[in-house]
């Protein structure tokens, strides 16, 4: 009972900051240099008198601020991000055809930051003084310091001159058919680049973060226990010490999510890759509001959800939050 | 009277911080990297004298083809190492900048919520937590359309996005510090919160906040570098995340012009993260041990 109140609330607030968004896209359209119809129109040749006037009743712009907040918190509660005057598209559907991609080379590259950070740590953490240790420091520094879109394209000269084993651009080959089978292999292929780029960046991170904490860890009471009872050295680090060393990984996944989704930006602009932030950067060299705006919330929204289920896998993995928080 | 071999006077904190820094040789060669890049960028564009903007040879010139172009050209036949000169400076006040306006927002609103606790913290670290909700990139790309692009609104845009860790570390710095013994004592003594805040604790809670700080100037110059790799940053300035953007098309034809850049960059923050952590390690006490 007291686990469903919390999960309850947390939803709820939740929603809150979802709505603290809605409201916070539609002031930036109004504080916006200009008449807000034209910044809603964008910037595309000029928009004629008629699109214009289209716009000023569809958002009641002759209406107060508030009723204007009200409409506008509606329609958007009823799916209608509004209408980009570029695409000739609604906004919605061009952000739900571009959700899929930016999800798969998001997902994908957290997959490899943390299978491979966590791996590259604990591996340091058990001979912090080898000269493997040392390599994943330097490792992290460098994949700390160097801008993503650099990294990427490094890649793309690599890869698309020297070493032409993996395509530099695109989701698939369009010059190529077959079946769905094929297709998946294909979409994979076009992902490892993109992948790969993004994932290094926070590879390097979970290993430090990951390093440091089971080095803490190793050092417990409980290990010395474990090593005590005589038992092999993967069943203390697998069972016993990874399990804690491993929350802080967890941790910074959520807060971090937001900073991979600026990351998929840039990636996705250096390979060509049809997702959420070539879109949102196309929308914006077009001054198409209603898109961008749009994109704001649902990469919002996609944080949100992100950052639940983080917290979900957070109380699966530490027991002690596991009985509703009462530690 | 002679003073005692034996006694040793216990060193001040800040003396005892320095000494760990100084000894740490990973941040001493951030210290040098440092040194390096910010003298490149004071005295070498008037050194070099080549104009960064200005097509001045063959384009797709390589390196070391031409003496007068060691880095060798972009695509349009511009010097690739006067532009590394001269984006220095704009690359590392850009970046400084912002963390500053970071750092500052971050304080102001982690010291109140930390310090005053209850309602107020709830609503500024409700507030904190939308900013790290936006991703940061799109924020920033979306202000620097609405208004117009110019070094002002790149800082404020940059330091806008930045600030949420600086505020969630003071805020745990004051919860930490505002109920001991030498706050109670000032405040017994009637100090009025606004003394307490700033000239009390704060003091106290700043060596973390400098090492974290370090860290966001490293944050925001990779930030800058990735808003004017998009074209979005200010247009009359050659910063050397807009050399690789502009050569982006032709990285076949000229890798050098976006690879020597890049390299920029990365030792920057390469030598700025060396130094934060450098300071984290010897400000902060709890991490010594390891």
């Amino acid at each position: 009972m007291q686990a469903l109140a919390n999960l309850g609330g947390r939803l709820l607030s939740a929603l809150v900051l979802i709505g603290c968004v809605i409201v916070f896209n539609f002031l930036l359209i109004n504080i916006a240099p200009g008449d807000p119809a034209t910044v809603i129109a964008g910037e595309m040749g000029g928009a004629s008198e008629q699109v214009l006037a289209e716009i000023r009743a569809a958002y009641g712009l002759d209406q107060p601020m508030l009723v204007r907040l009200g409409t506008y918190v509606m329609r958007i509660a009823t799916g209608d991000l509004g209408y980009s005057y570029y695409y000739n598209d609604p906004v919605a559907d061009l952000i739900l055809s571009r959700l899929g991609p930016t999800l798969l080379l998001l997902i994908t590259g957290l997959g490899i930051a943390i299978v491979l950070g966590v791996w590259l740590g604990v591996l340091s953490a058990l001979r912090p003084d080898s000269p493997f240790s040392h390599l994943v420091t330097v490792f992290s520094l460098i994949g700390y310091s160097a801008p993503v879109f650099w990294t990427g394209l490094l890649l793309i000269i690599l890869f698309g001159s020297a070493w032409p084993i993996f395509p530099i651009g695109g989701i698939r080959d369009v010059t190529q058919s077959g079946g769905p089978l094929f297709h998946v292999f294909d979409v994979a292929h076009h992902l490892v680049l993109p992948a790969l780029t993004l994932g290094a960046v926070y590879t390097a991170q979970y290993a430090r973060l990951c390093r440091a904490s089971m080095l803490e860890v190793l050092k417990s009471d409980y290990v010395r226990t474990a090593r005590a009872k005589g038992l092999r050295t993967s069943v203390i680090v697998g069972k016993h010490a990874l399990r804690n060393a491993i929350l802080p990984v967890v941790t910074i996944i959520g807060l971090q999510i937001g900073q991979m989704l600026s990351g998929a930006v840039l990636v996705e602009t250096v390979f060509n890759w049809p997702g959420l932030g070539r879109l949102a950067l196309d929308s914006i060299l077009r001054r198409d509001y209603p898109t961008i705006l749009g994109i704001l919330l649902a990469s919002a929204v996609v944080v949100v959800v992100i950052n639940l289920a983080t917290e979900a896998i957070y109380r699966s993995a530490d027991p002690r939050l596991r009985s509703g928080g009462r530690h | 009277m002679a003073r005692d071999p034996a006694f040793h006077p216990p060193k001040s904190p800040f003396v005892e911080a320095m000494a760990i820094f100084l000894g740490n040789r990973a941040a001493m060669a951030g210290l040098i990297i440092l040194a390096v890049v910010i003298l490149a960028s004071l005295i070498g564009p008037s050194l070099y004298g080549v104009d960064p903007k200005a097509t001045v040879n063959a384009p797709f010139l390589p390196p070391m083809e031409d003496v007068a172009s060691p880095m060798g050209t972009d695509y349009i036949g511009r010097d690739v190492l006067a532009g590394i000169l001269s984006g220095g400076p704009a690359t590392i006040m850009i970046g400084t900048s912002a963390a500053l306006v970071a750092v500052l927002i971050g304080i102001t609103l982690g010291a109140l919520a930390g310090y005053y606790g209850g309602l107020i913290d709830t609503i500024l670290m409700r507030f904190t937590e939308f900013f790290q909700v936006l991703p940061a990139l799109l924020f920033a790309m979306v202000l620097m359309t609405l208004f117009t692009p110019s070094l002002r609104v790149t800082i404020i845009g940059i330091g806008l996005v930045m600030w949420p860790p600086t505020a969630r570390l003071a805020r745990a710095e004051f919860m930490k510090l505002r109920n001991m013994d030498y706050v109670r004592a000032e405040r017994a003594m009637g100090a009025r919160d606004r003394r307490i805040i700033w000239r009390v604790i704060l003091p106290n809670a700043m060596p973390p906040l400098i090492a974290a700080a370090a860290l966001v100037v490293g944050v925001s110059i990779l930030f800058e570098a990735g808003l004017s790799f998009l074209g979005l940053g200010d247009p009359n300035i050659r910063s050397w995340g807009e050399m690789i953007g502009s050569n982006r098309d032709y990285i076949f034809d000229c890798p050098w012009a976006v690879f020597f850049p890049g390299i920029a960059i990365f030792l920057t923050v390469l030598g700025v993260s060396l130094v934060g952590d450098g300071l984290n390690d010897a400000m902060n006490p709890r991490f010594r041990e390891r």
